[in-house]
């Protein structure tokens, strides 16, 4: 039985995959029981299974689990540490930023990883860095807003 | 749990932080050993209530609240939180009739044996249904005045003299005299029906609703940790996949398991008449089995013609409905001076909700009166998929349980009762828990019901100074199925499969005329006075009318989707009074005014036109040139459902007149809903119901072949996306503290699409009937133009 092991939010694991073709998400999902990666298409096209792979935001539903072996993933669970969550999270509580909610994982970390490369990034450069993520209960508004929240405070 | 106060965050963020982590079961779990006062259902604490199946009394006080000795209040109700935000709303109403501080209050919903059975959350229902007489508020208004009672004795103190404040009563002008609500209830017992007479609170008193208290569930779900129906793990659980028919219509004709024995995860097949599944031990596993299973399918007849549906909807015998008729509708629009006339396409359209739908079951024992299920799912209504499934599965509905657990985002009936019949049938062939969840296409293809496509033919005839004297409304649309309910599990595509009949369509030429007036569907416009031979109920003034709608069966299952046949209607509606304000040289404001007699219909109009410095001047803009990027303004007014929020949009478009593209950049929306419970709540829902119509005005259409729908996922279904343009949403909210509740989740949504294709003829000259308002039709209209 093929195993991979991987560094999820800081921990490492070795898991059956049975098939290396399964998608890393099936892993994180079933496997390590992360809430925080989801499944919206299974296609790659709509961000909900969004995690950091060394730091790249990348689709876990279409990246198979051994394409992940021995890097570093990241998921939105594991972004909050014991001193607190992540100041992206916090912008996002402070701006009620959420409807359902589904959609985070890419929403959260696409944004996140476009103004942490360019803190200067203008909005429009954002929503560029966020190109093709879905929200389907549309509260676009408010989570641009956390977002730009989160780069005036990391430039504070 | 991971919530330390390190990092800066606001005095709001911090509270509602406080909790993160506490998944509501869990919570339960704990929270029932500590009750001691109050019972839920009867003679039963929560834990035990929740173990036991059956149905919770809704007129009894216990049902809906208890309080523990340390003074925690625990709320239940039927209205479940799927992001909208009324949990918290919930929770406020909680706090402010028995005058306990907000962290002391908990709720929980939709669980069927557990929470009252109040059908559906749905149709910007909650705040009808929480605030009115036989809902949430009534029952605390009822506790008080019982606790209110209970301390008077204790105290030995008039009711009058007291007062009460975090959950303490006292004598007012004595305060030392005090007994805690946990000290009158340790150890009792309510049993009370509950008392139309007791009375709630006045808006104009309230302290804790009105005022923008942070969501519960956010801070869990920013941090990922959330559980969503997606992520419920029951031990032994195995994964389920549906394979459905190649084409609309096809039934089974053989199964091949051979085809997929030897697939890694102890694959096993499930077939129940045209339904077929597959189990495995893994998620990856069933999905590979569901791919490779051979079916052999009957060819169904062709479905009607994509390209002329609106032509057709006309063409088959329907089952017609009047909503006004005036007698002197004919005569009336003969001697107008004036007459105009059009026609509006509206499609077919998807939840599309972000998830695949998902469910988990676990049915034991088979079938019949031993047998028993458990399932969660993000349901709109518990009792209702639990009545329904009872008869799918042929077990005694009290042998179920269904358990509500939020799925993403919820516009109506999307797939989540669909898959819930799914994971049951799984579980029930194979005697384990199931969980299913749907790829994107089983999501897409008749996974929901689809909002239905309408086609409808307006005119109206004005009189010599521009006032219009006659209005007609004929509209041909599309239904099957809908909800499920005890005697329809056929309302959905699982349960037509498993063999369940679909309600008939059944024609009727000779509609009853219509007595009272209701608008319930905003099938007649903001402008009809509405008079039917009880009244005049309309919020306009045009009095001679023909309201008439058509239905016929559709190809495909149709049901509620945000707003449903609201939105399509009033697209028409408010297309078409702007095509006769600018027909007559008019600002399309100042003439809907003129045609409007609910105050408050007025307010909602000018608070929008107000908040956008509205340009009053009539459309199209003057001076836009023909070519190249232009800009325009419009609008759009509804009472929802004749009876349910007040809301008016201002949009203000781009058009690029050489590719047909259509930005929207601004939009200000109004609205009055009564008095304000939560308004970040409200700005939340008015936000999003902009952003979700302009998607749907400007992108989205269900689309088909012969055979099968072929929007399977979303590069065959467009819908908006970051990194499209970004337009800005702004709010305007209206207090009306001395007015009902009415709901606030559905009104802006469906003033959109009329909105944009407004702006785009005021940019353009153009007008166009047809969404969505793709880059290829607005080419189209300007080629049309004069």
């Amino acid at each position: 039985m093929p195993a991979v092991t991987l560094r999820v939010n800081g921990e490492s694991h070795t898991v059956n995959v049975d098939d290396l073709e399964m998608p890393l998400l099936y892993v994180l999902h079933e496997d390590l029981k992360l809430n925080g990666p989801k499944f919206g298409c299974g296609l790659g096209q709509c961000g909900a299974c969004t995690v950091l792979l060394d730091g790249e935001p990348i689709r876990s539903c279409i990246t198979p689990a051994s394409d992940a072996s021995g890097k570093n993933v990241l998921t939105i669970d594991g972004l909050a540490t014991a001193a607190g969550p992540h100041p992206i999270q916090t912008a996002f509580v402070g701006e009620q930023a959420v409807q359902c909610g589904y959609c985070l994982s890419g929403v959260i970390l696409y944004g996140m990883t476009t103004v942490d490369k360019n803190p200067n990034a203008t909005e429009a450069e954002i929503l560029k860095g966020m190109d093709g993520i879905l929200c389907r209960c549309c509260t676009h508004s408010r989570m641009v807003a956390a977002i730009k929240r989160y780069q005036q405070e990391k430039r504070a | 749990m991971r919530n330390g106060n390190s990092t800066p965050m606001t005095a709001d963020a911090k509270a509602a932080l406080k909790n993160v982590g506490l998944s509501r079961r869990g919570f339960l779990r704990t929270a029932g050993a500590l009750v001691v006062g109050f019972s839920v259902a009867g003679s039963k604490s929560p834990l035990a209530a929740q173990t036991a199946p059956g149905t919770v009394a809704a007129n009894q006080v216990d049902s809906w609240v208890a309080i523990t000795a340390d003074g925690t209040v625990f709320g239940y109700s039927g209205k479940c939180e799927f992001g909208q935000g009324f949990s918290v709303v919930q929770r406020q109403l909680i706090a402010e009739e028995l005058g306990v501080p907000l962290e002391k209050v908990w709720l929980t919903f939709c669980q069927t044996g557990l929470t009252p059975d109040q059908g559906v959350t749905s149709g910007s229902q909650s705040h009808i249904a929480e605030f009115g007489p036989a809902g949430l508020r009534q029952a605390l208004a009822t506790a008080r005045e019982a606790l209110f009672q209970m301390a008077a004795r204790r105290l030995n103190a008039p009711v009058e003299q007291l007062t009460v404040e975090d959950g303490v009563v006292m004598v007012r002008a004595e305060r030392a005299r005090r007994v805690s609500y946990g000290e009158l209830v340790n150890g009792g017992r309510y049993n009370m029906t509950l008392n139309a007479a007791a009375k709630p609170k006045s808006p104009r008193e309230y302290t804790v609703l009105g005022k923008s208290s942070p969501r519960d569930d956010i801070p869990a779900k920013v941090l990922g940790s959330y559980e969503y129906v997606q992520n419920i793990r029951l031990p032994g659980m195995l994964h389920g996949k549906v394979v459905r028919p190649p084409a609309i219509g096809a039934q089974v004709v053989s199964v091949d398991e051979s085809s997929v024995a030897g697939l890694p995860g102890n694959v096993k097949v499930v077939v129940k008449k045209n339904f077929v599944g597959v189990v495995a031990d893994r998620d990856w596993f069933a999905q590979q089995a569901a791919r490779l299973l051979v079916v052999t399918w009957s060819t169904p007849p062709e479905l009607p013609a994509f390209d002329d549906f609106y032509q057709y909807l006309r063409t088959v015998p329907s089952r017609d409905t009047l909503t006004v008729l005036n007698d002197d509708v004919d005569q009336k629009m003969g001697a107008a001076a004036r007459t105009f006339s059009a026609t509006y396409n509206h499609p077919y359209q998807l939840h599309g909700s972000l998830a695949a739908s998902c469910a988990v079951a676990d049915v034991t024992g088979g079938t019949g009166a031993a047998a028993k299920a458990t399932i969660y799912s993000a349901t709109q209504g518990v009792y209702p998929q639990r009545d329904s499934v009872a008869n799918v599965l042929g077990i005694p509905r009290e042998n179920i349980q269904v358990i509500f657990a939020e799925g993403s985002g919820c516009y109506g009936c999307n797939g989540n009762d669909t898959v819930s019949f799914d994971a049951a049938i799984l579980s029930q062939a194979v005697g384990k828990p199931v969980r299913v969840q749907f790829s994107r296409r089983d999501e897409m293809i008749a996974g929901e019901n689809y909002g239905p496509a309408y086609t409808i033919d307006l005119k109206a005839g004005v009189d010599g100074q521009g006032q219009i004297i006659a209005w007609t409304y004929e509209g041909w649309t599309a239904a099957k199925g809908g909800r499920p309910n005890a005697n329809n599990p056929g309302n959905i595509f699982t349960g037509e499969l498993a063999g369940f009949p679909v309600p008939a369509i059944v024609p009727n030429s000779n509609p009853a005329r219509p007595t009272g007036f209701a608008n319930n569907g905003n099938i007649a416009s903001s402008y009809s006075a509405g008079c039917n031979p009880s009244g005049c109920g309309g919020t306009g003034t045009i009095q001679s009318e023909r309201v008439l709608t058509h239905t016929i069966p559709s190809p495909f299952f149709t049901g509620p989707l945000r707003s449903p046949a609201r939105l399509q209607n009033t697209f028409s509606h408010e297309s078409f009074i702007d095509e006769v304000a600018a027909g007559l040289g008019q600002d399309p404001v100042q003439y809907r005014l003129r045609h409007l007699r609910d105050p408050r219909m007025i307010d909602v109009l000018n608070a929008a036109a107000r908040a956008a410095n509205w340009d009053t001047r009539p459309s199209p803009k003057p001076g836009n040139p023909r070519t190249g990027v232009v800009t325009g303004r419009g609008i759009g007014l509804v009472l929802y459902e004749g009876d349910n929020g007040y809301c008016a949009l201002v949009v203000e478009v781009e058009v690029n007149q050489t590719t047909g593209e259509v930005r929207v950049k601004r939009m200000v929306a109004s609205q009055d809903s009564g008095p304000i419970s939560n308004p970040n709540g409200m700005r939340n829902q008015m936000e999003g119901g902009a952003i979700q119509g302009m998607s749907r005005a400007l992108f989205e259409e269900v689309r088909w072949n012969s055979r099968n729908v072929t929007s399977t996922d979303w590069t065959r279904y467009q819908v908006y996306t970051y990194g499209q343009f970004h337009p800005v949403v702004e709010t305007v909210l209206i207090d009306r503290p001395d007015e009902e509740h009415m709901g606030s989740g559905e009104c802006t949504i469906t003033v959109v699409a009329g909105a944009i294709g407004n702006a785009i003829f005021d940019a353009t000259g153009a007008r166009i009937r047809q969404v969505p308002f793709t880059p290829a039709r607005v080419l189209a209209a300007l080629r049309a133009r004069p």
